[in-house]
């Protein structure tokens, strides 16, 4: 059974007089479990959409219309009260910078003891020993030392450990983490990822990682979703989208990779910006980019279509696929 | 150290503006405001204009119409504001104090904001020794009052050079005074843009242009320090009035005969429970409103314009 | 062979921590003394920039990378050591004497969203520099190069009098890069310029970057984190490790035969596309501070293969037979 399934997905930012749309039609499902990546430019939408999945959109912005049902229970009308222990209990976010979450003035203990007092009445002896238990287990060396201590003191890579290890004490079904490696060392990077793996597979949570690092994505997520100007445009299985991807925009974000060119050659760039909120274009909005765009292209807005294992919404591949079926067609007549 | 992304999310400059005056206009208060400090100011440059007598023609005081009441108490067509103890045109005086006063206070200011400039850029910009001893001046000059530094300077003055000078020199005495005491104020307001300026990377790249300090001062960082200061100087303009008002009143200000508001104020308390209230009580009126309307278009600023509590 | 345009000898640079006067005396053992506490930024750089090359600078945040290139460029005095440009000292120059210098060295940064003056168009940020070190140059010669640079660089020439925050984050990054080349000069450093920018739009500037220097025959000290873009766009690549370089090799030799056990570490914790069974190398212990000079290597606290002499003597550049040079004991005595 789905454990998240969002459906038809609107979400607006009321500017200025204006009603723009950042999310568009976004539609995709979470199993128990599973790992899903979500990647694209920067103002994708990547961020509001994880931010309507625990319904914390801030004013200017406010969820249009479409679904977001957590185990058959809508999300978007929810009272208060329960969403706050959806957002405690099932779901947890990460963010890119720790002191989102983090109070700088509370010792991390403090933090990790308040997170399990809150939901299970034990001593704060035994809350320490639980705390110091899973700050060992989010590799943290010395714990003991590292309980009194503020996050300040803390360098980027332990304060996001002090995290995942909030994250473990509450348990939830899902985490949703938006770039939690960003602002880390490559050699940081990799283990908190690895970390974060570790974490979902031993305790079976699902999550869903924001990213724009297609690297870390392939080691990470066994579903990829690609985000375009507030859209979902592909879909499909990690290592389906990255070795043989099939939206033009995928493509374009793949081989402008500096591995996808030879050393010392050109890359292959894409032309061009992501449209902003407030210019976003008729029809397919990646049709000023496209080395394949159509008239047709630029008036209307592709439908999604089952490409072998990924879904796209693209006309070039609907093309495509239609050609192939005739071919296919006429040769078995 | 490595930004976060999310400190270079792009800033939203242009439509800042246009926002903040938008905003603006929204605000009724503050639209009022501004158009009451517009007005103030209308008067205050057509002053001789305006007023129905002069006050520098010989006949302009006569004491046969000494403390007439406003028109509407007394019926007196001529005078409609009433006149003083000296027999003057109340209108008449109210709209040039109105004028002398704004005079002093934005001129007070405009030093106070030179001074203030040039020492906040090269004490941020320099920094080190020039900087620490700057801004020890700076808090020197802080822990005297203005008025009492005002005070004890206009009444040595006075002392020394007489009456008659002082009373020519009046004006630009108060103006200098007022406007040396209180540079620390946009100093300090400068140097902490310029502090926060300066880490910025276009510093960088003109100093690597082998672009001139104090090019780089004036033209690169400075532009770009001003928003803060325009907060405080609708604030600063209106405590440079009530500070001229203030010594006015203490009798260091302005000449009866060429009179500010505080100075009207300070000739009008005497008559105040004698009948004649409207001497004391009209130009008290002029200053308040004036005061209280710079005072909320300034604290209107500073929400608005501060940095830290704008959000697009 | 090729010939060197930088040469940086023993360079360091330590930035004291407590810079007012008064926090810096001490109560020592029933005396008043004076100390100064400092971060030891850079310590002991040897490098040698050939012309024409483009050498990469990796290493963890705060390690130096910044300010080695703030010394180079002289917008910080170094401590110590020497900088020289082709045969002649540069770092203690004063800024007169540096003006000849200053058209040959440009420097581009970080944040695009910084290091553009909000308050000056296009136009104005390009006229600056133009103007200032071509005296000679009418204004109508001036507004004609000011026209083929944009161009050069893929900016219309009707945006000109723009303001930067019209601007998206790789079209400010070509305009910082125009602005590097409007004086035309032989070595440009560039401190993380794409890690601001998105995929789609680091491959435009790193594009724009290997064209100028085709065109330009231009030399780049390329700082970055990013390794697949070292991997692609470097000749040589030097590791740095809290203020020292610990590999400094041509990026084959680098990808393909990494020797310091950090370039290991750091090499194979790249998320690659393709593989992603192996492990990365797990780095024990804390990264340490540069408060104190550090006895013996500066990676002792995380290298897995650190003996007795890692502890007590800093190892130095050696020479390796495939031309890279390795500051680390266990290569020097083959265990590693
Ligand atoms: N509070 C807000 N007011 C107005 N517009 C907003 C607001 N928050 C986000 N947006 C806009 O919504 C769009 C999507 O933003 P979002 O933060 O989801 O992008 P993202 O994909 O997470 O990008 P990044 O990779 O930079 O984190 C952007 O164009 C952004 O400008
Ligand atoms: N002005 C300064 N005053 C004091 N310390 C400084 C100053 N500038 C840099 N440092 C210190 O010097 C060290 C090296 O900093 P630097 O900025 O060169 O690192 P970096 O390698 O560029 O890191 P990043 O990858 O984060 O850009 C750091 O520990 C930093 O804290
Ligand atoms: S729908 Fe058309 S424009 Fe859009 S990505 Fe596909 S081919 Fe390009
Ligand atoms: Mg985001
Ligand atoms: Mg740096």
């Amino acid at each position: 059974m789905n454990l998240l399934s969002v459906n038809n997905l609107h979400v607006n930012f009321h500017i200025k007089g204006q009603d723009l749309a950042a999310l568009i039609d976004v539609s995709f499902t979470l199993n128990r479990g599973e790992r899903i990546a979500i990647v694209g430019e920067s103002g994708a939408g990547k961020s509001i959409l994880g931010f309507s999945i625990v319904n914390l959109i801030d004013k200017p912005g406010y969820i249009k219309s479409g679904s977001i049902k957590l185990q058959n229970k809508e999300i978007t009308t929810m009272t208060p009260r329960l969403l706050q222990e959806v957002r405690g209990k099932r779901i947890a976010m990460i963010f890119q910078d720790p002191m989102m979450t983090l109070n700088p003035v509370l010792t991390i203990g403090a933090q990790l003891v308040e997170a399990i007092r809150s939901h299970t009445r034990i001593s704060f002896k035994d809350a320490r020993n639980i705390a110091i238990e899973k700050l060992h287990s989010v590799q943290i060396a010395s714990p003991e030392k590292r309980f009194n201590q503020y996050p300040h003191e803390l360098s980027g890579g332990m304060r996001q450990r002090v995290i995942i290890a909030i994250v473990l004490l509450l348990n939830p079904d899902i985490i949703i983490a938006d770039e939690p490696t960003t602002a880390l060392d490559v050699t940081i990077q990799a283990e908190i990822i690895q970390l974060l793996l570790d974490i979902c597979r031993d305790n079976s949570m699902a999550l869903l990682l924001i990213s724009h690092d297609l690297g870390v994505v392939s080691r990470v997520a066994e579903r990829t979703i690609v985000m375009y100007a507030g859209r979902v445009v592909e879909e499909g299985p990690t290592l389906e989208v990255i070795n043989d991807p099939q939206h033009p925009y995928t493509q374009g974000l793949l081989n402008a990779l500096p591995q996808m060119a030879l050393p010392g050659q050109r890359l292959n760039q894409i032309q061009g910006n992501m449209p902003s909120l407030n210019e976003r274009p008729t029809g397919c909005a990646f049709h000023s980019r496209c080395p394949y765009a159509t008239d047709k292209c630029r008036q209307q807005q592709p439908d999604f279509i089952q490409s072998g294992v990924s879904s796209v919404a693209c006309f070039m591949v609907e093309n495509m696929i239609t050609e192939f079926e005739q071919n296919t067609d006429e040769e078995s007549l | 150290m490595r930004h976060l992304k999310k400190d270079i999310i792009p800033p939203l400059q242009e439509s800042r503006w246009s926002h903040i005056w938008a905003g603006f206009l929204g605000d009724k208060l503050a639209t009022l405001s501004l158009a009451i400090l517009v007005f103030y100011c209308l008067v205050a440059i057509f002053a001789p204009l305006l007023a129905p007598y002069n006050i520098n023609s010989p006949n302009f005081m006569d004491l046969t119409n000494a403390e007439i009441a406003p028109s509407w108490i007394s019926g007196d067509e001529r005078f409609l504001l009433g006149t003083d103890d000296q027999g003057r045109d109340m209108l008449s005086v109210v709209l040039y104090g109105t004028r002398l006063s704004l005079t002093i206070g934005i001129c007070a200011v405009l030093i106070q904001i030179t001074l203030g400039i040039c020492i906040g850029l090269i004490s941020g910009y320099l920094g080190g020794r020039i900087d620490n001893f700057l801004m020890r001046c700076a808090d020197i000059q802080l822990s005297f009052s203005t008025m009492m530094v005002a005070i004890v300077f206009l009444a040595v003055f006075q002392a020394l050079f007489g009456m008659d000078m002082y009373q020519q020199l009046a004006m630009i005495m108060l103006i200098l005074v007022i406007g040396l005491a209180e540079w620390p104020l946009f100093a300090r307001t400068i140097r902490a843009s310029v502090l926060a300026e300066k880490q910025k990377e276009y510093v960088d790249a003109a100093r690597i242009m082998g672009i001139s300090p104090k090019r780089i001062m004036f033209k690169h960082i400075l532009p770009n320090t001003l928003t803060p200061v325009l907060v405080i100087f609708t604030v600063q303009i209106s405590n440079a009035i009530v500070a001229e008002a203030a010594l006015s009143f203490l009798g260091l200000g302005m000449p009866a005969s060429d009179p500010s508001l505080g100075a009207l104020i300070s000739v009008g308390f005497n008559y105040m429970f004698s009948g004649s209230w409207w001497i004391c009580i009209i130009p008290s009126l002029t200053l308040i409103i004036l005061i209280l309307v710079m005072n909320m278009l300034g604290d209107w600023l500073r929400d608005h314009l501060n940095p830290k509590t704008y959000r697009d | 062979m090729s010939t060197p345009l930088i040469q940086i000898s023993q360079l360091e640079k330590f930035f004291s921590t407590n810079e007012s006067w008064l926090s810096q005396w001490r109560i020592d053992s029933g005396k008043l003394k004076r100390k100064k506490d400092s971060v030891h930024a850079l310590n002991g750089i040897n490098l040698t920039i050939n012309k024409g090359e483009t050498l990469c600078v990796v290493g963890e945040t705060g390690c130096g990378k910044s300010t080695l290139a703030r010394v180079i460029m002289g917008l910080t005095p170094a401590t110590s050591g020497e900088v020289h440009y082709q045969d002649q000292r540069i770092d203690h120059l004063n800024d007169r004497q540096r003006m000849l210098f200053r058209r040959r060295m440009q420097m581009i940064f970080q944040n695009p969203y910084a290091s553009l003056n909000p308050r000056m168009t296009v136009y104005q940020t390009l006229y600056e520099p133009i103007s200032f070190h071509n005296p000679q140059l009418s204004t109508a010669q001036v507004d004609e190069q000011i026209q083929t640079l944009l161009e050069s660089v893929g900016i219309s020439a009707s945006s000109i009098d723009d303001y930067p925050h019209e601007f998206s984050g790789g079209q400010r990054q070509r305009i910082s890069i125009a602005r590097a080349l409007s004086v035309e000069p032989d070595f440009i450093i560039a401190d993380e310029p794409l890690s601001a920018l998105d995929v789609s739009v680091q491959a435009q500037v790193l594009n724009l970057m290997m064209d100028k220097q085709e065109e330009r025959n231009l030399t780049y000290l390329f700082i970055t984190h990013d390794l697949a873009v070292v991997e692609h766009f470097a000749t040589r690549v030097a590791v740095m490790y809290l203020g020292r370089i610990c590999e400094l090799a041509s990026t084959r030799v680098l990808f393909s035969a990494p020797k310091h056990p950090y370039t290991k570490a750091l090499l194979s914790a790249i998320p690659r596309l393709d593989n992603n069974t192996t492990q990365p190398i797990r780095l024990i212990g804390e990264v340490p501070t540069q408060m104190d000079n550090p006895i013996g290597c500066v990676f002792q606290a995380r290298c897995p293969y650190a003996n007795q002499r890692c502890y007590t003597e800093s190892p130095n550049m050696i020479r390796q037979t495939d031309n890279s040079s390795v500051a680390c004991h266990a290569v020097d005595e083959g265990r590693l």
